[in-house]
C-alpha cells in the first residue's frame, strides 16, 4: 500500500491495508509523501505481489503512470498495480490504458476489494 | 436545576410512560437494534428532566457572553453580527484564485480563505521534483511575494479578514501577507485574519509535515508571540479538530485531542514567560461539523465550557478574552459521496445548521462537488447560498442559543465534556500532546474509529444513502473542475523570472539570517519578513528549516 506525492490524505489507505491484513495477507505500507521512485524500490526489496497506490489530491495522472513505468524499468512489470481514492470519471480509463489494473473509487465496500485481489491477483515466482 | 417535588412526579410520570412505550414497542417494535449516533454513541429513547438533575443552570450552562460561555461567547450572538461566511477557496494560479474570491465576495461571502496547493503545504515551490504533477490541484500554488499580490489584488484586506490554511509553512506565507498589506500602505496592526499553523494535529491527522514535532512547537510559539505584540488583530494559530475528524476520529476525540493541542500550545507559551492574558485571546479554534445533528451542536457547546474551564482554572487566566473559545467550522467534506452527488447539498446544509446552532463565529459550506474535484463556481455558489439561507430565512439565528435546555442537548454536552477530560488527563500522565503524538497514541485511536466505522457502513450498520442504500445506477451529472496541466510549466518559469530579477546577494543575506536566529533562540519572524521582501521562495526558507531543525518521517503506521 502506497502513498505518491505530497497528499496527506491517508485514512483510505489505512483502512484498506487494515483490511488486507485482516484478511491474512502481508501488508507493507509506505507510509506518506513518497516519490513513485521510492515506492518501486521499496516494492522490490520487499517482493511484493501487487501494489495499492492511493491518491485524493488530483495529481494520479502524473504520479501513478510514473509508478508503471519504474516498474517497467526495473523489469518487474509483472507486479500488479492497482489505484484507490478520488478520479474524474474519465481519468479512469485513461489510468486503464497506462497499466493500472483496477481503480477503486469511494463508496467501495472493503469487501470488494479484498476480493478483487483474491480473484486477479496470483504470487509471482 | 429542578425541586426535588417535582423531579419526585416526573420519576412517577416516567414509570406510567415506561408502561405504555413498551406496549406500544410490543406492537411495533423499534427499528433498529440499537440508537447511536454516527460516532457510535448510544442514544437513549427519552430524554426528560431527570437526565439533568445534576447540572445547575448558572454554573454549567449560564448566559451567552459570560463564563462558562456553554451558550455562546458573545452576549447578543447572532443578533448582533451573523458568523463570517468565508469559504474555502484555492485552485490553478494566483491570478485563477484571485479571480474566484472576488467572484465570492460578490455574491456576499464576508470573509476570504485560502486553500493552497500541496508543494506550497509542504513547503516546496513549484519546481521542486518533490512537486511534479502537482501544481495547482488542489488548491493555488504560491512561491513568492509577487504570487500573494496576485492572489489578493483588489481586495479589500482593511476590511475584510483573511484566513489561510497553512502550517510547516505558516510563518512564510503570513510574512508574505504582512509584507504585501504593508506595500499596500496597510500597516500590520490593521490586517486581520487568521494563520492555521497548527501542527499537532498535522502528525496526528492531515499529514502535511516538515520539521520535527519539537522544532514544529518552536515556529508556532514565535509566530503566536509575534502576533500578539505586532499584529494584534490576527489569529496568529487555529487550532483544529476539523482533520482529526476528517481522519476518521469520534467526535468526543475530535474535541479532546483539539482541546488538548491547545493546551500544549498554552504551555509552550508559559515556558517562555509569556503572561496568559498576553496571548490567549488571539488563540482561535476550527471544528468539523458531520452528519450527526445534535451530537455536533453539543461537541461546540462542551468545547466552549471545557476551555473556559481549562483557561480559568488551570492557566489561572483573568482576562474574560482567554477564556472565549472562538470557533471556525467547516462541514464535513468526509461525510460526502460521490454517487448521487446533489445530496450533498442537503448533508452540507443539516451540517451548516448544526454550526449555527453550535454558535459558531465563521463557517465554510462544502460544494456538492468537492468529493470529485475542486469546487464550480456553480457549485461553491449553492454552497454559499446555503448559509444565506440559513441566516436570513430560517429564523434559527433570531435568538441565542435555541437548543440550550434541551434535555438531549444538555445530557449529551454534559457527557462529551466528561469523556474529553478523561481523554485529556490520559495525555497529559503521558507527558502532553507531543509526547503523545511521539507515542503514536492519538494517530492510532483515530485509526482504530475509522476502521470501525468503515466497518460499520459496509455490514449497513450505519446508512450512507446511495452508498449502502437507496442505490441507484447513474452517470454522474455534474461537470468538474479541471486544472491544466500546463501551469506548473507556467508557474516555474514566472518562479524563474522573479530569481532572475531580484538582488541574490541580498536573498542571500537574508536566508543566512534566518538560519543564525533557528540556530539561536531570537524570535524568527522579523527575519522571515526580511527574507520575503528580497523575494525569497517559500521553498528557500523552508530549505533552512529543514537544515536546521531536521525532516519529519511518517511512521506509516496503520
Amino acid at each position: 500500500m502506497a502513498k505518491p506525492g505530497l497528499d496527506g490524505h491517508d485514512r483510505g489507505a489505512r483502512i484498506i491495508a487494515r483490511a488486507y491484513r485482516d484478511a491474512g495477507f502481508e501488508v507493507v505500507y509506505s507510509g506518506l509523501h513518497q516519490t513513485p521512485e521510492e515506492i518501486v524500490q521499496a516494492a522490490i526489496q520487499e517482493d511484493v505481489d501487487m501494489i495499492g497506490l492511493s491518491s485524493l489530491a488530483g495529481a494520479h495522472m502524473y504520479l501513478f503512470p510514473r509508478v508503471v513505468e519504474f516498474l517497467k524499468e526495473k523489469g518487474a512489470d509483472d507486479i500488479v498495480v492497482c489505484g484507490g481514492g478520488i478520479f474524474p470519471e474519465e481519468d479512469i480509463p485513461k489510468l486503464k490504458e497506462v497499466g493500472i489494473k483496477e481503480v477503486f473509487t469511494p463508496g467501495t465496500p472493503l469487501t470488494e476489494i479484498v476480493k478483487w485481489v483474491v480473484d486477479n491477483v496470483e504470487p509471482r515466482s | 436545576m429542578f425541586k426535588k417535588v417535582s423531579l419526585e412526579k416526573i420519576v412517577e410520570h416516567r414509570q406510567q410512560w415506561r408502561r405504555v412505550f413498551q406496549k406500544s414497542i410490543s406492537i411495533i417494535p423499534e427499528r433498529l437494534k440499537r440508537f447511536s449516533t454516527v460516532s457510535d454513541r448510544p442514544i437513549q429513547n427519552l430524554y426528560t428532566p431527570l437526565d439533568i438533575q445534576d447540572l445547575d443552570y448558572t454554573n454549567d450552562i449560564g448566559f451567552p457572553g459570560l463564563y462558562p460561555f456553554t451558550r455562546g461567547v458573545q452576549p447578543s450572538m447572532y443578533r448582533g453580527r451573523l458568523w463570517t461566511m468565508r469559504m474555502f477557496a484555492g485552485l490553478g494560479s494566483a491570478r485563477d484564485t484571485n479571480k474566484r474570491f472576488h467572484f465570492l465576495v460578490n455574491e456576499g461571502q464576508t470573509g476570504l480563505s485560502t486553500a493552497f496547493d500541496m508543494p506550497t503545504l509542504m513547503g516546496y515551490d513549484t519546481e521542486s521534483p518533490k512537486a511534479r504533477g502537482e501544481c495547482g490541484r488542489c488548491g493555488v500554488a504560491i512561491d513568492t511575494l509577487k504570487d500573494m499580490e496576485m492572489l489578493f489584488e483588489g481586495l479589500p484586506i482593511d476590511k475584510i479578514t483573511t484566513s489561510m490554511t497553512i502550517n510547516p509553512p505558516a510563518a512564510v506565507l503570513w510574512a508574505m501577507y504582512i509584507v504585501m498589506a504593508e506595500k499596500w500602505g496597510i500597516s500590520r496592526r490593521v490586517i486581520g485574519g487568521t494563520i492555521q499553523n497548527d501542527m499537532l494535529k498535522e502528525f496526528i491527522a492531515q499529514k502535511t509535515f516538515m520539521c520535527p514535532p519539537k522544532p514544529s512547537m518552536r515556529l508556532i510559539a514565535d509566530t503566536i508571540e509575534f502576533g500578539t505584540k505586532e499584529v494584534p488583530q490576527w489569529n496568529p494559530v487555529s487550532i483544529s479538530g476539523y482533520h482529526i475528524r476528517e481522519a476518521g476520529s469520534t467526535a468526543v476525540q475530535e474535541l479532546a485531542f483539539t482541546l488538548a493541542d491547545g493546551i500544549a500550545y498554552v504551555e509552550a507559551l508559559l515556558e517562555r514567560g509569556l503572561d496568559v492574558d498576553s496571548f490567549a485571546p488571539r488563540l482561535s479554534f476550527f471544528f468539523n461539523s458531520h452528519l450527526d445533528f445534535f451530537e455536533e451542536i453539543c461537541k461546540f457547546r462542551a468545547a466552549r465550557r471545557m476551555w473556559a474551564k481549562i483557561m480559568r482554572e488551570r492557566f489561572k487566566a483573568k482576562d474574560p478574552r482567554s477564556l472565549w473559545l472562538r470557533f471556525h467550522t467547516q462541514t464535513a467534506g468526509c461525510s460526502l459521496t460521490a454517487q448521487q452527488p446533489y445530496n450533498n447539498v442537503v448533508r452540507t446544509a443539516l451540517e451548516a445548521l448544526a454550526a449555527v446552532l453550535g454558535g459558531t463565529q465563521s463557517l465554510h459550506t462544502n460544494s456538492l462537488d468537492e468529493v470529485l474535484a475542486l469546487p464550480s463556481e456553480e457549485a461553491a455558489t449553492i454552497a454559499l447560498r446555503t448559509q444565506q439561507i440559513i441566516a436570513e430565512e430560517s429564523g434559527v439565528a433570531h435568538t441565542i442559543d435555541p437548543l440550550g435546555g434541551s434535555y438531549l442537548v444538555e445530557r449529551l454536552t454534559k457527557e462529551m465534556e466528561e469523556e474529553a477530560f478523561e481523554y485529556i488527563k490520559k495525555i497529559d500522565d503521558m507527558g502532553g500532546m507531543v509526547a503523545a503524538i511521539e507515542n503514536n497514541y492519538p494517530q492510532m485511536e483515530i485509526a482504530d474509529a475509522a476502521y470501525k466505522y468503515q466497518i460499520q457502513i459496509d455490514n449497513g450498520e450505519k446508512t450512507v444513502v446511495g452508498v449502502n442504500k437507496y442505490i441507484t445506477e447513474e452517470v454522474l451529472p455534474v461537470e468538474i473542475l479541471q486544472i491544466e496541466a500546463e501551469l506548473e510549466k507556467q508557474q516555474i518559469e514566472w518562479t524563474d523570472q522573479i530569481k532572475n530579477s531580484r538582488d541574490n546577494s541580498k536573498v542571500k543575506e537574508t536566508l543566512e539570517k534566518v538560519g543564525e536566529a533557528a540556530q539561536g533562540d531570537e524570535n524568527l519572524m522579523p527575519f522571515i519578513i526580511d527574507s520575503v521582501k528580497e523575494y525569497a521562495t517559500e521553498q528557500e526558507i523552508c530549505d533552512v528549516f529543514r537544515d536546521v531543525f531536521g525532516v519529519y518521517q511518517d511512521p506509516g503506521t496503520y
